[in-house]
């Protein structure tokens, strides 16, 4: 009897729309029906708003049916689902030719979905460890001139060229070193990271395995937060099976070389994702920043030289090393290489994950890929780069996006989260949240931050009251001002951007008219 | 990561809490691995549980308590029966989660940080679910909830309640 294959994905977004239950329904009626069904719980192929995306293997390829809910299930097979017919109106087609991923570049992302996210034959099936078994052949300074020569930045904000910190760590003495992942993906709007840990795990694995190699570091630590209890299962999972199949431990691939590899899951601070909070908390103390210099390249981890690379950063590695540094860099504009990974969010008709090279302009991302808003009014303002980017009028959702394009109009791509907000939203209340938010998530150790961030809900709700607007408008500008340039650390640092924005963009949603039909929600 | 189950929250003896050090205490940096698992198991790090953290692991009891205090997470008292988390952070707020909030609140009785009276839910709000494609969102115990509206609201809160009875 011939076996039908349907693959029903487990990442976050499925599960929180039912697909375990789509899953259990789909199984039990092809029991009923004596059909010899295989289910593959695949990764998410990032097209968000079509989950549960259920995929059934047919001799032309992946057809894909979404969004499918538990109720479909019968619906659909009545329809010839388990052959493969599509009659029915969830009905997408082959899945590899659905536009939304068809014109994207998925150098990053290319396994996810497709894959069984810890099977380590998908995973080698599809150039999974070519990139690993390129660096146990090279020396190290090989590798991180491959890394060099490709011109990756930081992907988690900073845009901090990831060969020249690998270098700074390598050029240490002997001793000691560390990887560690910054797998803190707290900004709102973010979830790519989670993609990589969930869908195709074995990618951060092989790309941190790859940087200890380059640095001479036999220990890795993943941060991740306790926010993605999903990702934590299955990443631990892939660490397990990568240990046995000798991708990890004393001798990887039987060469002789070590890397180990632990997850540390954080507790809720939004603090930890700033890199010197995140080593803090690794050592088992309050998340306060650290003071810079001295670096975490010569003196991190438990005082010893570590490389802090976001998710996407070390997950860019593998194919670096399989395709070579040029290859990457044939992708993107300027002085921004490669791809990035973009996240469409917040009020968005076709939200998911879009990975481009740089250069797209915001108005086709959120236009051509995301299909406008799902409240179908108009849009309003687009927050780029999580809680502390700022919100983007329409007058500039036309340059390209790369690092410099964005920095020239104070715009930050940051990690490439874009949350998009209907004419409905209320600024003022945006702008107020951004205070808010940085009260709560303050680690309190520089003033600016833990004092500016109180007042400034006071002096927001003052002017929204009307109370004195003017004058505390230009307290408001002020108090923003030494926020900006007295904060130690980018929390501070950059809460005032999204309040600036509102200030300058948006300035009819901060006055006090507006506080009599919206108030902020107090925490 | 297992959350607390109903049995298990508030029950503990400094016998086991000292087991669990012991488990991790060798981990470098063993201190959020220890407090996690603690919390793992009891549903709560207990107040009485801090001298003997501080101790096995070299630390001040002030340094103990300003970790737990530091970090969300963590509780120093027992949650009801179930933890419900409600994002509010602004991919969700632009798909609504202001209302959503507001509903819950109301249905619960109570605020942020606060547990039904009948010890069934622990209202605790949340920065990011990773869900942001399909928000609002929301958590209950370990399992993550997309699109929701008041009315799921409304039958996800029902069936907490009734599933307890059942069970009992």
């Amino acid at each position: 009897m011939m076996t039908t294959t349907l693959y029903v994905p487990r990442d976050t977004t499925a599960l929180a729309l039912g697909a375990d239950t789509v899953a259990a329904r789909l199984e039990r009626a092809a029991r009923q029906r004596a059909i010899d069904l295989r289910i593959v719980r695949n990764g998410s192929r990032g097209l968000c708003w079509l989950e549960p995306l259920v995929e059934v293997e047919t001799p032309e390829g992946r057809v894909a049916f979404g969004p499918v809910e538990p109720e479909d299930v019968d619906a659909l097979i009545e329809a010839g689902l388990f052959e493969g017919r599509q009659d029915h109106p969830l009905s997408l087609g082959l899945t590899e030719s659905i536009p939304y991923l068809k014109a994207q570049q998925r150098l990053t992302f290319s396994r996810i979905g497709i894959t069984d996210p810890v099977s380590l034959e998908d995973y080698t099936a599809l150039r999974g460890f070519e990139g690993l078994r390129n660096a146990l052949a090279f020396d190290s300074q090989t590798i991180i001139d491959e890394v060099k020569a490709s011109g990756l930045r930081g992907r988690g904000g900073a845009a901090f060229p990831t060969a020249i910190k690998w270098q700074t760590v390598h050029d240490q003495p002997q001793g000691q070193k560390y990887i560690v992942c910054n797998a803190d993906e707290g900004d709102s709007g973010t979830f790519a990271d989670r993609l990589v840990m969930e869908c195709d795990p074995y990618l951060l694995i092989e790309g941190m395995a790859i940087a200890g190699l380059a640095v001479g570091a036999t220990q890795g630590y993943v941060y991740l937060r306790s926010e993605y209890p999903v990702a934590h299962a299955i990443f631990e999972e892939a660490i397990s099976r990568a240990y046995r199949a000798d991708y990890l431990g004393d001798d990887i691939l039987g060469s002789g070389r070590a890397f180990h590899l632990e997850v540390r899951l954080g507790a809720g601070a939004y603090i930890c994702g700033e890199e010197t909070s995140l080593l803090e908390s690794l050592e088992g103390k309050r998340g306060l920043v650290r003071a810079k210099p001295p670096l975490p390249a010569i003196e991190g981890l438990f005082g010893r030289p570590t490389v802090v690379n976001n998710v996407l950063s070390l997950a860019a590695v593998p194919f670096i090393l399989d395709h070579g540094g040029r290859t990457y860099a044939d992708y993107g504009m300027g002085k921004s290489r490669g791809t990035l990974a973009l996240q469409l969010a917040g009020n968005v008709e076709r939200g998911g994950l879009v990975e481009l090279a740089f250069g797209v302009t915001l108005r086709e991302l959120m236009e051509n890929f995301g299909g406008g808003t799902s409240s179908g009014r108009p849009l309003k303002a687009v927050q780029v780069g999580g809680p502390l980017g700022a919100y983007l009028p329409e007058s500039q959702w036309d340059s390209p996006i790369d690092y410099e394009g964005f920095a020239a109009f104070g715009g930050v791509v940051g990690h490439g989260g874009v949350v998009m907000f209907d004419d409905s939203a209320d600024m003022g209340d945006q702008a107020r949240f951004a205070m808010e938010f940085c009260s709560v998530e303050s680690c309190g150790k520089c003033t600016p931050c833990r004092i500016g961030a109180v007042r400034g809900v006071e002096v927001i709700d003052r002017i929204r009251a009307g109370e004195r607007a003017e004058e505390n408008l230009v307290l408001l500008a002020d108090l923003c001002e030494t926020m900006v340039d007295g904060s130690l650390c980018a929390m501070g640092g950059m809460t005032p951007f999204p309040v600036q924005s509102v200030m300058k963009h948006f300035p009819d949603d901060l006055t006090p008219r507006q506080a009599r039909t919206a108030g902020g929600t107090p925490c | 990561m297992p959350h607390a189950s109903p049995q298990t929250a508030g029950a503990w003896t400094p016998a086991q809490i000292q087991d669990v050090i012991d488990a991790h205490k060798s981990m470098p940096g063993a201190m959020l691995p220890t407090l996690h698992a603690i919390q793992d198991r009891f549903g709560h790090i207990p107040e009485a549980a801090i001298p003997i953290i501080a101790e096995s692991l070299r630390h001040t009891r002030a340094d103990v308590h300003g970790i737990i205090s530091f970090y969300h997470h963590f509780r120093t008292r027992p949650p009801g029966r179930n933890v419900v988390q409600v994002c509010r952070a602004e991919a969700c707020q632009a798909r609504g989660c202001r209302q959503l909030e507001s509903h819950v609140k109301a249905a619960l009785g109570v605020d942020y940080h606060h547990t039904t009276n009948d010890g069934e839910i622990t209202l605790e709000p949340v920065y990011c679910l990773g869900n942001c494609a399909c928000g609002p969102t929301m958590r209950v115990n370990d399992d993550i909830y997309g699109r929701m509206t008041t009315a799921k609201f409304d039958r996800l809160a029902e069936g907490l309640t009734a599933t307890v009875v059942e069970v009992k």
